[in-house]
């Protein structure tokens, strides 16, 4: 559907974007992640139209956009500080595409988009989308964002969560071909965050428009991705679904991005031998003697009620959770024993987070005191 | 009891406050008012057809002018505003800068700097091509010179509207749908509309009120209201009827302040401070606007401003009544003319004689206005609620014209106004208003708690008052005192009504020099306008100075 092949962007004269491609399906909800400043929302807006990049193709079912101006392009962006027509209403914010839809007289040079829903006008229809139609349709989406009766309130009156779910019912409306997130949850708290994080992967699931997400937050991304792309110093560094990159993130980069797992430092110093802080790890990694790598040491099971689990990510509890990533030995990780000096507790509701030597964290279901040795089982895998 | 009694005592010492201030304006300005009023309800200045007939006419001229020239201005303003809040190109706060300039110059030195752009060779020549009646011509140049000054309302108002414009409005409708034109009309537009209106209402009672530029430039032909009160003062007295007209005039005026007021208020409420949206042009569209603007802007505006100076040092015609050979080119007599008491002059003193008399009446001004400000900001900076309601009065004589309080003062001091002081006292009126807004805000940021601070750290009375209040009052002060005296150096309305020939100011002798035949009369007039426009430029820089550290302050 969409394609991104070799896209360049400079920023200030530095680049910003080295050389990015990727692709999402129809149906498929892509999350963007990548520190602040890493670029994201310029590929938002590149696709979108609003900005330009210097070398490469943005393409739609294999037709270059290049020429196409924004407002032809049937998509739909939902910014982080909303957007909303502050002199508009509700039900005209919602209405606004709907009614630009009307002056355009259906001229889009693009084929006519696969659009679901009983609305679904064909091109004479969308020509003269009636003002009764208009209305049926932002009813719709009144109810489907949980807004009913918010109708002609003014957009300044409502919370920082009703505006963003009257930008997502104005960016549903005109049923675009597909939606575009920029951090959109980034401005609310954190309860909000949940229920709207639901709600939107739900829309999403029942229109099967495709999904650009782009967002900072691991938990965003593993919550609503098909497929997580990370983005770092200008290019995608890892695109795959959410629970291979829990399983296997590859790089430190992305272990830290992502708050895998501890990611320590260590030395390779035989064919399958690493000599770290914690002792010697029969491991292979596949670099020369000598060299410098890192390691990711990540939870493994532990029976026993003293030996703890590694910690995954503060906050990656509860709903959401990826799936238990421990493996045994396939080719480059294994299973090993470490002992840690604990130097820190802190009362984490159901568990202990247990700060030790060497910025190791982990949880322990039962508080140890500062400076004991503890015995932990920790599975260990190469990072590039 | 005790707290009631407090209480009372409290309020009237601070009534003490504003009785210099209330009773400076009773006597100077609602005085005035009051006998302008009562000569204009009186039966025979209303039952007169002759009155009534030049009271509609100079009316709807006024609002003919006013309109045309608000259209002028906007034309200009509005690519100004698009240029100014949308892109980024090199010197473009230096040329932001200088649409500001003129907004603070004298009138007198605007209609001269107009008048010398297009000398008489010019005007002859361009009545030639375009095939122009000298009215016309005229006419066109108060409009212009009304642009040249408002341009700037547009400019800041709109401009800045535009540039707190939250980006990700555009970019929603663009996504959405809406090209160029309906972002524009359905989503820019609409949310600019308290601004526009603001500025709209704000140019057209600039234009609407405008005396010197319309008297110097097209001379009493053009009866605006202000023209016409100043012929009927004056030149052909019929003071009921400048009262009539005065009435009238008050009346629009107020009308377009609550107007006005009221539009500024939405725009407050409105737009909420934003990072700026400007970038710098891209597409050739865009670079070509930027450049073909930007010269268009910086003629219109540094034209005129420089053909001033230049013109003041270029002799062009002959003197009057001179049969020597005519030295064309460069000459510095100009000036040195100033310094001479010729017999059969305009005065019976040299014109520099005037200069000394506008900063005498300049340091009178300010003392004075800094003197009845003080008290009432003190006052204002945290107001009761007789104190707020007494505010709006303070700023009353900004809503009236400079002419009509010189016809107040005629109306009700009678032959008293032969003396000089009633000039300083006119232009302390004029002032007053700003000198208490600049103070005010100034007494309110003291803050509290650093003067408790300051005492806790064992810092006396004194220390207190030297360390935490001067610093922040003695700069506004400076800017407050600049202002009175920059109202003052330039201020023509009032002062054409009141003054005696004896006691010329600058503005007032460039105007009596333009309207004398004559090489050498208008030389001076040329070379006493550049030295006002260089004092006022001045002025305006150390304005803005102490404004922009004052900000970065508080």
């Amino acid at each position: 559907m969409l394609e991104l092949r070799n896209v360049v962007k400079y920023y200030e004269g530095r680049p910003l974007l080295r050389d990015i491609s990727f692709t999402v399906s129809q149906g498929e909800t892509v999350c963007l992640l990548g520190a602040s400043g890493s670029g994201k929302s310029t590929i938002l807006r590149m696709i979108a139209g609003l900005d330009f990049p210097e070398r490469g193709a943005i393409l739609l079912n294999d037709l270059d956009l290049a020429q196409t101006p924004p407002h032809l392009r049937d998509f739909g962006l939902v910014f982080q500080d909303y957007g909303l027509f502050p002199h508009l209403n509700v039900f005209d914010n919602i209405a606004f595409g709907l009614k630009m839809l009307v002056a355009r007289r259906g001229r889009s040079p693009l084929a006519p988009p696969a659009r679901a829903g009983v609305t679904s006008p064909n091109a004479q229809e969308s020509a003269f989308y009636a003002r009764d139609k208009i209305q049926h349709r932002v009813h719709e989406l009144l109810e489907q964002v949980n807004l009913v009766g918010f109708d002609s309130r003014k957009v300044t009156d409502l919370s920082g969560g009703e505006q963003q779910r009257v930008a997502l019912a104005r960016a549903l409306a005109p049923q675009p071909r597909l939606l575009m997130f920029d951090e959109p949850l980034g401005a609310l708290d954190r309860s909000l965050k949940e229920d709207l994080l639901n709600e939107i992967r739900g829309i999403l699931h029942q229109t099967k428009i495709p999904a650009i997400y782009v967002t900072h937050d691991q938990e965003e991304a593993f919550t609503i991705a098909d497929r997580i792309l990370v983005l770092h110093e200008g290019t995608i560094i890892r695109d795959a679904a959410p629970h291979e990159i829990w399983r296997e993130p590859k790089s430190a980069v992305v272990a830290k991005l992502l708050g895998i797992g501890n990611v320590i430092g260590g030395e390779v110093i035989s064919e399958n031998k690493v000599k770290t802080v914690f002792g010697v790890f029969n491991l292979d990694c596949a670099k020369s003697i000598g060299e410098k790598i890192q390691l990711l040491l990540t939870e493994s099971p532990s029976p026993s009620g003293r030996g703890a689990a590694l910690s995954l990510s503060k906050g990656a509890r509860g709903e959401g959770k990826p799936p238990s990533p421990f493996r045994r030995g396939d080719g480059g990780e294994v299973i090993e024993e470490i002992q840690l000096t604990v130097e820190d507790i802190l009362f984490k509701q159901d568990q202990f987070q247990v700060k030790a030597r060497g910025g190791i964290n982990i949880h322990m279901k039962d508080a140890p005191r500062i400076g004991d040795v503890i015995t932990v089982k920790v599975q260990v895998q190469c990072l590039s | 009891m005790t707290i009631t009694k407090n209480y009372f005592s409290l309020s009237t010492s601070r009534l003490l406050l504003w009785i210099p201030t209330l009773l400076f304006l009773l006597s100077f300005f609602f005085f005035p008012l009051f006998k302008i009023l009562v000569l204009t309800f009186n039966p025979a200045t209303l039952t007169d057809p002759n009155n009534l007939r030049i009271t509609q006419h100079a009316a709807l001229f006024t609002f003919y002018q006013a309109i045309l020239s608000t259209f002028l201005t906007f034309a200009l303003g509005l690519p100004a505003a698009i240029l100014f809040s949308k892109f980024d190109f090199r010197g473009k706060s230096l040329l932001r800068a200088l649409t500001a300039v003129p907004f603070m110059l004298p009138t007198v030195v605007v209609a001269a700097a107009f008048n010398s752009l297009f000398s008489y060779k010019v005007t002859g020549s361009m009545l030639q091509v375009f095939n122009l009646q000298p009215e016309t011509f005229n006419f066109l140049l108060i409009l212009i010179a009304h642009t040249f000054y408002n341009t700037t309302i547009v400019i800041r108002i709109v401009g800045n509207a535009l540039s707190r414009l939250d980006p990700s409005l555009e970019a929603s409708a663009r996504v959405l749908g809406a090209d160029t034109f309906h972002v524009w009309k359905d989503v820019i537009l609409p949310i600019l509309r308290p601004s526009l209106l603001a500025a709209v209402l704000l140019v057209f009672m600039f234009d609407f009120t405008s005396f010197g530029v319309i008297l110097l430039l097209g001379g009493s032909n053009f009866a605006t209201l202000e023209v016409e009160i100043y012929i009927r003062a004056l030149q052909l007295p019929n003071l009921n009827l400048a009262a009539l007209l005065s009435a009238i005039q008050l009346i629009f005026t107020l009308i377009f302040s609550i107007l006005y007021t009221r539009a500024i208020n939405q725009v407050q409420t409105q737009t909420a401070p934003r990072f700026s949206a400007s970038r710098s042009p891209k597409t050739i569209h865009e670079r070509a606007f930027v450049f073909a603007f930007c010269v268009f802007l910086l003629a219109f505006f540094v034209l005129p401003l420089i053909s001033l100076p230049i013109r003041s040092l270029t002799r062009l015609e002959a003197d009057r009544g001179q049969r020597t050979e005519v030295q064309y080119g460069f000459t510095t007599d100009y000036y040195e003319e100033l310094f001479i008491n010729r017999r059969g002059s305009l005065f019976y003193v040299p014109p520099v004689q005037a200069a000394v008399n506008s900063l005498g009446f300049a340091g009178i001004t300010v003392i004075l206005s800094l003197a009845l400000g003080f008290p009432a900001a003190y006052a204002l900076a945290k107001p009761t609620r007789l104190e707020k309601f007494l505010d709006p009065f303070l700023m009353l004589p900004l809503g009236a014209s400079a002419v009509m309080m010189g016809l107040g003062f005629i109306l009700s001091f009678g032959r008293l106004i032969a003396s000089p002081f009633f000039i300083p006292i006119a232009h302390t009126l004029i002032a007053l208003p700003f000198v208490i807004r600049t103070l005010q805000p100034a007494f309110a940021s003291i803050p509290e708690r650093l003067r408790q601070a300051a005492s806790t750290l064992g810092a006396s009375p004194f220390r207190v008052w030297q360390t935490v209040d001067f610093p922040i009052l003695a700069r506004a002060t400076l800017g407050a005192a600049t202002f009175a005296f920059t109202v003052s150096l330039g201020e023509f309305g009032a002062t054409l009504l009141i003054t005696r020939p004896e006691y010329p100011t600058i503005p007032i002798a460039i105007s009596r020099f333009l309207s004398q035949p004559g090489g050498i009369n208008y030389g001076q007039a040329m070379a006493m306008a550049t030295i006002l426009m260089l004092l006022t430029t001045l002025s305006i820089l150390l304005i803005e100075k102490l404004r922009f550290n004052n900000t970065g302050e508080l």
